[in-house]
């Protein structure tokens, strides 16, 4: 089976493990994420003006070309799924700015393609008792909390994927996994998002605070769809340590490395040399 | 005239069914009184103390559902149902269903024996909000009226395991009776005034507040029930995890009113007096506790209310926070409560002990079916919908059918009277009118 997949610029670069990971994880569920031909920028948010057509531009034309490759397109980065499945939503529901935007950027789109997250995949076509069948390294004692962040679930109508008042799917996928999520008041908060660019103090306030609630509960390590998500709460340990004598730091890791090393994958497929908490010791502990 | 003494069904033995009950019993008409719950006396039988003057709100009802029970022209059917109404205005066959008590109330003489003795405990009880517990077998209040038991089936060990049996052997007159069946009653009548009163919102609808899992979040009528002299906790604040008392509280207000996108569009019009009045009964309890109060405006029209208010913010060493709390979740024995001061555009972050969440006020769940029952219309919220807004408010588009409280929007204790005093008072218009055409 083989997907249409719109990868997005951060995979490519900074959140190439994601990526990798993902793809590695779908061939052995028994799928191949086929990258969708000419792909350019999701449009990185969502325009909330109604009026602000231009900021369609660029998702939509990322539709129109992803209609052209297949019926349904899969997404991974928590950011472009958002933008483009409610740039999606607009298109599905609005003939009028639909027109106007696609009659802008020269292309054909009915609003008949539908974006769907990996994460969607995994519970809605593959099946999560399917996935738990082929398991070959089950996370046992593993504790993972996952961390949902602003965008993989809001706004909830639009997005249709899950309850972000009281989310399920990672806390399904990691059972699926054998491991043990745990539960936390922070999992749906805001990382700090890019505000990183020009208060650091604040993001970092943001995801001190979420790291400190999973490490409250027991957490070994947290999960997350996004490389924002991830860059917030991973990356700025350094400076957690610096600010803080005795700080102790969690690793973060993508959904897809968890889940490729759960089926089947080996430490060294994780590239430490991204992360800035070592992952490895901890995963090793539970004889991973 | 299918009687002549014109009688009118009342649906619903609250304060207002009792209201307009007396007042038809007294002008000389024969009443007949239908009551879903044991005993009749509604909602105002789980509130402790009443605004804006804090009297006791058994000592004002009291008074009147005694004399509903002991009225020679009301006669009562508790813990019973319309399922039917038949014939057209001024000729209506109603048909009640009489639920399962299991004990006969011919025999039974209301000593308590039952009560006093049964073994199960049951937290579920609708009555105590979760709060207190209720025996299997009950009656709603010490003065209930009348003052009659019923055993919950869903809880009884006999009715469940066919084990027990310890109310029929206390029972000094044989009045348990576990196989009773349920009975159907017609009663001919001429008019109906319908005042089945509220319900609150309920707490599972609030995915940001824990979608009522978290434990010491409690709604406004568990707060009543907790401040309540014949409550479970007999008047003490406690909180229901470990039944400690409670340092540090906050109220929120409009939850689930006036947020169209999410909940109720309405403003519930009563909570902004009942959520200071419950900041300040724990006051007056627990000197040394802090009570926190969310609001997103104060709207307290009514007489008496602004200086109950002015009272609350001024002397009562009261923390009003004007904001609109996001999150709350447990951390540890507290409860986390995220909101923010919108004056100050600050967040505020308090760790509570309890938090009581001021609900909107909602229809009962059964007031779809009634409506269809009675053929009479309701509302986009589900209230029943007034004749006129302005000069119709107790009519429904029927003739002979009047609906009277809560049932038709929410209003305070003082209004909900005055409206059944005034469905009562059409009601008689109706009947002398029917008299007029018949002579």
């Amino acid at each position: 089976m083989n997907y249409t997949y719109f990868p997005g610029c951060t995979l490519y670069t900074k959140g190439k493990s994601f990526d990798e990971a993902g793809k590695r994880a779908g061939e052995k569920l028994g799928f191949t994420l086929e990258e969708m031909p000419y792909w350019t920028c999701c449009g990185a948010t969502f325009p909330l003006a109604e009026d602000n057509d231009i900021a369609l531009a660029s998702p939509t034309r990322v539709l129109a070309r992803g209609r052209q490759a297949g019926e349904t397109l899969v997404t991974l980065c928590a950011v472009c799924h958002n933008v483009l499945k409610r740039t999606n939503h607009v298109m599905k529901t609005n003939g009028e700015r639909r027109e106007k935007v696609t009659g802008f950027i020269e292309e054909t789109y009915q609003g008949d393609l539908e974006v769907v997250h990996y994460l969607e995949l995994l519970r809605d076509e593959i099946g999560f008792s399917a996935l738990a069948a082929k398991v070959e390294k089950p996370l046992m004692g593993l504790k993972v909390a996952p961390f949902y962040g602003c965008l993989l679930l809001r706004p909830k109508a639009e997005l249709q994927m899950d309850d972000p008042d009281n989310p399920s799917i990672f806390e399904d996928l990691i059972r699926a996994l054998g491991g043990e999520p745990v539960d936390f008041p922070m999992k749906a908060e805001c990382c700090g998002a890019f505000q990183v660019v020009h208060s650091d103090a604040m993001a970092t306030r943001c995801s001190r605070e979420i790291i400190a609630s999973a490490q409250k509960r027991g957490a070994d390590l947290l999960i997350t769809a996004c490389p924002l998500c991830q860059f917030n709460l991973e990356d700025r340990q350094g400076e957690m340590a610096q600010a803080e004598q005795g700080f102790k730091g969690v690793p973060v890791l993508y959904f897809t490395q968890l889940l490729a090393l759960a089926l089947g994958g080996s430490l060294e497929d994780l590239d430490v040399s991204r992360h800035h908490a070592d992952p490895r010791p901890v995963l090793a502990a539970k004889g991973l | 005239m299918a009687h002549d003494k014109q009688r009118v069904l009342v649906i619903g033995g609250g304060i207002a069914g009792i209201t307009a009950a007396v007042d038809l019993g007294d002008a000389g008409h024969e009443v007949v009184m239908v009551e879903r719950l044991p005993s009749v006396g509604g909602r105002m039988l789980q509130l402790s103390e009443t605004f804006p003057t804090l009297d006791c709100a058994q000592c004002t009802l009291t008074p009147r559902t005694v004399e509903t029970g002991q009225h020679p022209n009301i006669k009562l059917y508790t813990y019973s149902e319309v399922v039917k109404l038949e014939g057209g205005p001024g000729a209506y066959t109603v048909t009640i269903r009489r639920k399962k008590a299991y004990v006969d109330w011919q025999k039974c003489t209301g000593c308590g024996a039952c009560q006093e003795k049964c073994p199960t405990k049951v937290r579920q009880n609708p009555f105590e909000r979760g709060v207190g517990v209720k025996k299997a077998i009950y009656t709603l209040s010490p003065q209930a009226v009348p003052n009659k038991p019923i055993i919950d089936a869903d809880h009884c060990r006999y009715l469940l395991h066919g084990k027990c049996a310890v109310c029929a052997q206390v029972c000094p007159v044989g009045a348990i009776v576990y196989e009773q069946e349920e009975t159907f009653v017609q009663e001919e009548v001429a008019a109906v005034i319908v005042a089945t009163g509220f319900d609150l919102y309920p707490m599972d609808a609030l995915g940001e507040y824990g979608y009522g899992t978290v434990p010491d979040v409690i709604d406004g009528f568990a707060m009543e029930r907790l401040c309540s002299a014949s409550g479970p906790t007999a008047g003490r604040v406690l909180r229901p995890s470990d039944g400690r008392e409670p340092r540090d509280i906050v109220v929120i207000q409009c939850v689930g009113s006036r947020d169209p996108e999410h909940h109720k569009a309405y403003c519930s019009r009563i909570c902004c007096m009942y959520s200071a009045k419950h900041a300040r009964l724990y006051k007056h309890k627990l000197h040394h506790g802090r009570a926190t109060l969310f609001y997103m405006d104060l709207r307290c029209t009514g007489k008496g209310y602004e200086e109950f208010l002015q009272q609350s913010t001024e002397e009562e060493g009261l923390v009003y926070v004007r904001g609109r709390v996001s999150k709350i979740f447990r951390e540890g024995d507290k409860v986390v409560v995220w909101g923010t001061d919108t004056l100050s555009g600050q967040p505020v972050e308090v760790e509570a002990d309890l938090v009581v969440l001021a609900m909107a006020l909602v229809p009962n769940p059964e007031q779809v079916e009634l409506a269809r029952v009675l053929g009479i219309p309701v509302d986009d919220n589900g209230f029943f919908r007034e004749a006129h807004y302005k000069v119709g408010s107790v009519d429904t588009g029927c003739e002979g059918i009047f609906v009277a409280g809560c049932c038709q929007g929410s209003r305070d204790i003082a209004d909900t009277v005055a409206h059944a005093s005034a469905a009562a008072s059409k009601a008689q218009v109706f009947l002398s009118r029917l008299r007029r055409r018949a002579a």
